[in-house]
């Protein structure tokens, strides 16, 4: 705040940091270059969208209880019938906010 | 117009009209990219970053989970530990990306550094998912990357500034389930992805190894762990 100090170390903090970010996100990808691909790595590799979604989303979700679990089927729902990204979160948003409602 | 190779993928290829119809394809997630970024600008003036921080750091490092827990311990003095803390943290949380691009491999490998490099540089969680769901169903343009890339990444800057300087969402998220919407949005991005039961046996250890990992390993290891150990049951089985 007196000075000039904070800010740059600030800048230097969020700099360091994007490098960070940016060499997990390039690495991956070089890495592999190295690796050869037979057809395991390549089922391997294939999992790993839906793998990654499941492991990012299910503990959140069970941190937030029934409401949460109610939303996200709800919302999967409508993107298979509906296959339309946008109405799919909304209907999952919307179910979330009317089943708190309802418990209040 | 973008030609669509038969069955899955045809030879790799970059083009203008990629980048424009990447763009398009991103449409659908910039709602929620502006909500969840608008979530960061408030969380940021709560935490006492300045515009320029958080700006900065939108800009810069496009990872919104990474960010929030930056935000979090960002009033810790800077002093080398603290920002070797800083670092080591934004690192595991968003280890995750390391895996993404791996899968990207057996599409772009084949191109040159400069069409590549930079889209890799600017992936996210909807951009991968929105470029592997092309590549799945018969596209080869790489240019998509970077198209949904440039498109999200400027979303994501709007969406930051907005909740910092009108605070938008502060009031109670929960009430309008809007603090649900990432979990909402991931799992309806999953759904393309559904290959039937026994493709989805990874995704079950997956799902076990994260929950595992969260409860009883502080920090943002699980997704890690729960991401690695669904790729190696895919490895394993169809022996």
């Amino acid at each position: 705040m007196n000075s000039l100090e904070p800010l740059g170390l600030g800048v230097l903090a969020i700099v360091a940091m994007a490098i960070a970010t940016v060499l997990m996100r390039v690495g991956g990808f070089w890495l592999m270059a190295y690796v050869p691909l037979t057809p395991r790595v390549r089922r391997m590799l294939e999992a790993l969208p839906g793998s990654i979604v499941v492991a990012i989303v299910l503990p959140v979700i069970v941190k937030n209880g029934p409401v949460a679990v109610v939303a996200v089927v709800a919302a999967a729902i409508v993107m298979i019938l509906r296959r339309n990204q946008v109405l799919a979160v909304a209907a999952g948003v919307t179910v979330a906010a009317l089943v708190r409602y309802a418990a209040v | 117009m973008t030609v669509v190779t038969e069955g899955r993928g045809g030879a790799p290829c970059w083009s203008v009209a990629g980048l424009v119809e990447g763009a398009q394809l991103a449409a659908p997630a910039i709602p929620v990219m502006v909500i969840f970024g608008a979530g960061f600008g408030t969380i940021a003036v709560q935490k006492g970053l300045t515009l320029f921080e958080a700006t900065l750091m939108s800009a810069l490092m496009f990872a919104g989970a990474s960010q929030f827990v930056a935000a979090e311990i960002w009033s810790n003095p800077k002093t080398v530990a603290g920002i070797a803390t800083l670092v080591v943290i934004t690192a595991t949380v968003n280890m995750r990306f390391f895996l993404m691009t791996a899968s990207l491999r057996p599409w772009l490998g084949g191109l040159p550094a400069r069409q590549t490099y930079p889209a890799l540089s600017l992936l996210t969680e909807p951009g991968w998912l929105i470029a592997t769901r092309y590549r799945n169903e018969g596209g080869a343009d790489s240019a998509i990357l970077l198209g949904s890339g440039i498109a999200l990444w400027l979303t994501w800057i709007t969406g930051t500034v907005l909740g910092y300087l009108l605070g938008v969402f502060v009031t109670d998220p929960a009430r309008y389930g809007i603090d649900l919407i990432m979990p909402i949005f991931f799992i309806v991005m999953l759904v393309p992805f559904w290959r039937g039961p026994r493709n989805a046996i990874p995704w079950v250890v997956a799902a076990a190894v994260a929950l595992l990992t969260a409860e009883f390993v502080p920090g943002g290891w699980y997704i890690i762990a729960g991401a690695i150990a669904g790729s190696i049951t895919a490895g394993v089985i169809d022996e």
